[in-house]
């Protein structure tokens, strides 16, 4: 599916959150505690490490549990793999993803062989030059996407839940019309004007990113919102902290845990829709290509070159999974009393 | 680890025939992400029949895991060893259908939060019927007159109203009361009462004692009654187990706890209560530290760190449940200094002050192995 | 309004609780209306948010460039051609009049003319229930695979079946839906329809062309088309469904009321279906209805995957050849859906979960 909000229902959902999106505003019934404790005795365990230690032990913890899980750690390799290979490896392989070589695809030649390990296509180009193009392009792209969803989603968020006031109200409308309308259907109309102007990453980059914020804006305004009714922060104004402080220094790092969760998860959502979009011919733009792009020229060949559609698709499944065996292996380390005792 | 025999516990001449409910060398596990947590450490206990036996400890001690499995609650993930036995039947390794016909029938229970323990989306007397016809052969109609009956009886006014209201339109004094229904609605010969006040206004929980009482009155039940709060079993209990650290560190009746305490820990417990027979200049004498983490093996006895007069062999040797000398044969202590701790009867925790603040607090960094 | 019955109705058989009981709980005529007005009051935010959505479209796919200019570049259109094509798109009008035309004539069902001259409102229902019954279908099946999977996870938690389910989701969660499709399509497809001779599983529209017969006649060749388009729109629904089944489930199996339904010493299916699920479906029905969204954004690619004529390739098409007249009225359309949808959950959820209902 092109977007889906899907991961992020499992995100932590705020302090005590409703699961299911806090874009609702029916009258909410009491919360009921995210715990699943062991009969009792083992929920105390937490919540004893969490309080007991200072920022930096919070985050050896953090990094101490993140470790701990095998597929986090391998999916963190995996993407680190396909990041910086794909870097380098467009830097230094022989073929460039624009050069056309002299092998072309034809009836029962071109396929993968030493030369071109991914194989090449009706024209000439080198697949493998390609795909990491594309991989590299596709990456560059999502991490900026997250990085301007959470600095935007994170301001907004932070501002509407602290202050409330008119930007509450503005940004649950603006949530609103995003939830309202399938946001592909919107990238369709933004991605047509700006395929027109450009078709670089950071073009498609920016029209993801600007819309792809409501949801972490939603989840620090929630946060936000019960965490500043908090007696630190009572404390904090107590002895004259000005809003910025208590923002900044007070409030933030207490949310930041669900902030990185939700940023790492946009970070695969960008990767689909990105790739949904160039597939659709209004993302990245030739000469550039992604791995959207690939697929898109590939799938008339599917069965005859099969390579030039399994390649690029395989490289979309395997970095959109690593990223989101991350963010899972992230939420288990920022907040594992919900999968504290497991079987 | 442990060695004890279950009969050294009654001592006092319990022996006629099978106990109600006889806990024997109970232990709980928990492997968690962060270790395995021994939760409870061999615990053995007897319930005859129409007694009311307190358990009292502070949270983590053991207490609520030891109902829990008792009724096989615990999660899955929970590793169980010892014996549960209900009139000489066992009930630990038992599936959830084996189960069905002694819960709610022969042990009924009664959970800490009343305030999540019914079912939100029912109402009351739905709640209370179905718990009745899952024991009984009645139709739906008989089912809800009795509901109302039972309401009636745990105190709720207007019953044949409130049948029909749902638990969020109850207070949490009258949430209980329900759950406390349910727990009669059957004639149960056990209720285990998991601190069924603790969670409620302190205004309230004399309200519900008084319902439980009123339902033990009825249904002539033993009850494992557990809390933190000492109070709470002088008024109820016949006999008390003081748990920490998973296993239970002294026996007795009520009169041997509270007038005559040989385990240091029972005498902080009761340091920390309250008087209203003393002038109330007195301060109250908290126990300095916290309990320790019950994640790996623990070295000594438990209690050793917050001790005001442990000795090194207390750090060394856990001590074990024995008949505290020239006491009667049912007031058991785990302490290698019970003698002196029955003989002093002096305080021996300081009153609360800024210097034992900081002493507890350091005490509680590093309680861990 | 009739939700309002729906939510009275629900399980309460008592009479209305006595003066004395108020203070507990509000008199229903009392809540019923409250309810109506927080339902309404939803309704009317919604639809300032269509109104302003609309705008802001509008302004965008009019200034994207001249929706005219294929016709331009064809050196035999007459000018007065051009210009009387023109006016009919009101092209020569300033913006806020061109939709404000727009606007009156959409509250009236006339969604104004595509850039092909043709009336617009005709093309939209024709697209529109092509769509529908690929979105419907796919959503029903998705919500049974996704919430029988996680409540069966839920139940075997750690065991192999959980961990498969949970790599399962995860890897479809994780491929995007032209992916899905064209593997579906040419790897699952062609394969099966090679091996049995002729074409079981159809790969291009929505129906056969120049099909005759009655409805039971031409209903196999539907079906036949259907099938991958919806399974492809399944595979990428259902997984988000499922997972957090599974963990709304796993929620409800910890909970104090599930412990004490135990306790009570009910038939373990019992306590599963009538005290776990019952409890566990209340987050899950906002959680699917949020989706829609999704799910019609996830049409359009599967539309263009499997070329079928409806709402997501009309819509496509529309933005492509600059047809604001056609992105408005679809946007409109799949915006009534949502909200509309978005208000069916908040009944739902009114209905199941009578805390609601008080507030």
């Amino acid at each position: 599916m092109a977007e889906r909000t899907d991961l992020r229902h499992l995100a932590p959902a705020g302090r005590g959150g409703q699961p299911g999106g806090a874009g609702r505003r029916w009258p909410r019934r009491p919360g009921r505690s995210p715990i699943p404790a062991a009969g009792g005795e083992a929920r105390h365990l937490g919540d004893e490490h969490g309080l007991g230690g200072t920022a930096r032990k919070q985050w050896q913890l953090v990094l101490r549990r993140f470790v701990r899980q095998p597929r986090a750690v391998l999916a963190l390799l995996v993407f680190a793999l396909l990041g910086i290979g794909s870097t380098v490896m467009t830097a230094t392989w022989r073929y460039s993803y624009t050069t056309l070589t002299n092998t072309i695809a034809t009836v029962g030649q071109g396929g993968p062989s030493l030369a071109h390990p991914f194989g090449v296509d009706p024209i000439g180009h080198d697949l493998l030059a390609q795909v990491m193009q594309g991989t590299k392009e596709d990456v560059q792209t999502a991490l900026l996407v997250a990085v301007i969803s959470a600095f935007i989603g994170t301001t907004i968020g932070a501002l509407a839940g602290f202050f409330r006031g008119w930007v509450d109200p503005v940004l649950m409308r603006f949530t609103d019309f995003v939830l309202a309308v399938p946001l592909l259907a919107i990238l369709i109309v933004l991605g047509n004007v700006a395929s027109k102007q450009s078709g670089s990453w950071l073009w498609v980059a920016i029209i993801i990113g600007v819309l792809a914020w409501t949801y972490v804006a939603r989840l620090v305004r929630a946060d936000f919102l019960s965490l500043r009714e908090r007696d630190f922060v009572e404390a904090a104004r107590a002895i004259g902290a000005s809003n910025r402080r208590i923002i900044v220094r007070h409030l933030l790092p207490n949310a930041i845990g669900p902030i990185i969760v939700n940023a790492t998860l946009t970070v695969a959502n960008a990767i689909i829709l990105e790739s949904t979009l160039s597939y659709l011919g209004l993302g990245i733009q030739p000469p550039d290509v992604s791995l959207g792009t690939l697929v898109a020229s590939g799938q008339g060949d599917a069965t005859t070159f099969w390579w030039l559609f399994v390649f690029p698709a395989a490289f979309i499944v395997v970095l959109v999974l690593s990223i989101n065996f991350i963010g899972d292996g992230l939420r288990e380390a920022f907040d594992p009393r919900k999968t504290r005792v497991r079987a | 680890m442990l060695r004890r025999r279950s009969t050294d516990l009654t001592g006092d001449g319990g022996g006629d025939g099978t106990p109600l409910l006889a806990v024997e060398r109970l232990e709980v596990d928990f492997p968690t992400a962060d270790g395995v947590v021994h939760a409870v450490r061999g615990v053995d206990l007897e319930l005859r029949s129409g007694e009311v036996l307190g358990i009292v400890g502070e949270s983590g001690s053991g207490k609520s895991v030891t109902a829990m499995a008792t009724m096989g609650l615990l999660p899955r993930s929970a590793r169980i060893r010892g014996s549960v036995r209900y009139r000489g039947h066992e009930l630990l390794r038992r599936s959830e259908k084996q189960l069905m016909g002694y819960r709610g029938k022969s042990i009924a229970m009664i959970f800490q939060d009343p305030m999540t323990s019914l079912n939100p989306v029912y109402s009351v007397g739905w709640q209370i019927a179905e718990a009745i016809r899952a024991h009984q052969d009645v139709s739906k109609e008989e089912a809800t007159r009795r509901a109302v009956e039972l309401l009636r009886k745990v105190g709720i006014p207007n019953p044949e109203e409130r049948v029909a209201s749902y638990p969020h339109e109850f207070s949490g004094g009258m949430r209980q009361r329900v759950v406390i229904a349910i727990a009669i609605a059957n004639d149960p010969d056990v209720i285990l009462a998991d601190e069924p006040t603790t969670a409620l206004d302190v205004t309230v929980q004399a309200q519900v004692l008084e319902a439980l009482g009123a339902a033990l009155h009825t249904t002539h039940a033993a009850l494992l009654l557990i809390t933190h709060d000492l109070g709470v079993i002088a008024g109820l209990a016949d006999r008390v187990v003081v748990m920490y650290a998973g296993r239970p560190v002294e026996v007795g009746t009520v009169d041997d706890i509270f007038y005559a305490p040989a385990m240091p820990y029972t005498l902080g417990l009761l340091g920390s209560l309250p008087r209203v027979d003393t002038d109330g200049s007195e301060r109250l004498r908290p126990i300095p530290g916290a309990p320790p983490s019950m994640l790996g093996d623990l070295r000594g006895c438990p209690f050793a760190p917050r001790c005001p007069i442990a000795e090194d062999r207390c750090r060394a040797v856990e001590p074990e449940l024995a008949a505290v000398a020239g006491e009667h044969a049912g007031h058991l202590a785990a302490c290698h200094l019970a003698e002196r701790v029955r003989a002093s009867g002096t305080p021996l925790f300081a009153a609360t002050s800024a210097d034992t603040d900081g002493d507890g607090d350091g005490d509680g960094g590093d309680r861990r192995p | 309004m009739a939700h309002t019955d729906a939510t009275k109705g629900a399980g309460r058989t008592a009479p209305p609780p006595s003066p004395s009981t108020r203070h507990a709980c509000r008199a229903p005529d009392l809540y019923d209306l409250s309810v109506l007005a927080y339902l309404l009051r939803r309704l009317a935010a919604s639809i300032v948010i269509l109104v302003l959505a609309s705008m802001l479209v509008f302004v965008l796919v009019a200034n994207s460039g001249d929706p005219l200019a294929l016709l331009r570049l064809n050196p035999h259109t007459p000018e007065a051609v051009y210009a009387a094509r023109r006016a009919a798109l009101h092209l020569n009008d300033p913006l806020w009049q061109r939709y404000w035309i727009w606007f009156t004539g959409a509250l009236h069902g006339n969604f104004g003319l595509t850039i092909g001259n043709q009336p617009v409102a005709p093309q939209l229902w024709s697209h529109l229930l092509v769509t529908l019954e690929m979105v419907l279908i796919a959503t029903a099946v998705a919500i049974v695979v996704g919430i029988g999977i996680g409540v069966l996870a839920a139940v075997r938690q750690g065991k192999p079946f959980d961990v498969g389910a949970a790599f399962t989701s995860y890897l479809f969660i994780s491929t995007p839906v032209f992916v899905t499709g064209l593997v579906l399509k040419e790897f699952v497809a062609i394969p099966i329809n090679n091996a049995v001779g002729h074409t079981v599983l159809y790969t291009l529209g929505q129906e056969s062309p120049n099909l005759s017969g009655g409805f039971w006649q031409r209903l196999p060749d539907y079906a036949g088309h259907a099938v991958l388009p919806v399974l492809t729109l399944v595979l990428v629904t259902y997984p988000a469904w499922s997972i957090y089944q599974r963990s709304s489930m796993l929620e409800a199996l910890d909970s104090d009321y599930v412990r004490l339904a135990r306790a009570k010493g009910l038939h373990p299916r019992r306590v599963l279906i009538r005290h776990t699920l019952r409890n566990a479906l209340i987050p899950v029905t906002t959680v699917i209805a949020l989706d829609f969204a999704a799910v019609l954004g996830g049409a359009i690619v599967t539309e263009n995957v499997y070329s079928w004529q409806g709402m997501g390739t009309w819509f496509y098409q529309g933005v492509t050849n600059l047809d604001f007249n056609t992105v408005q009225a679809y946007l409109l359309v799949t915006a009534f859906f949502v909200i509309a949808l978005n208000f069916v959950a908040d009944v739902l959820y009114g209905i199941l979960d009578p805390r609601i209902r008080y507030g």
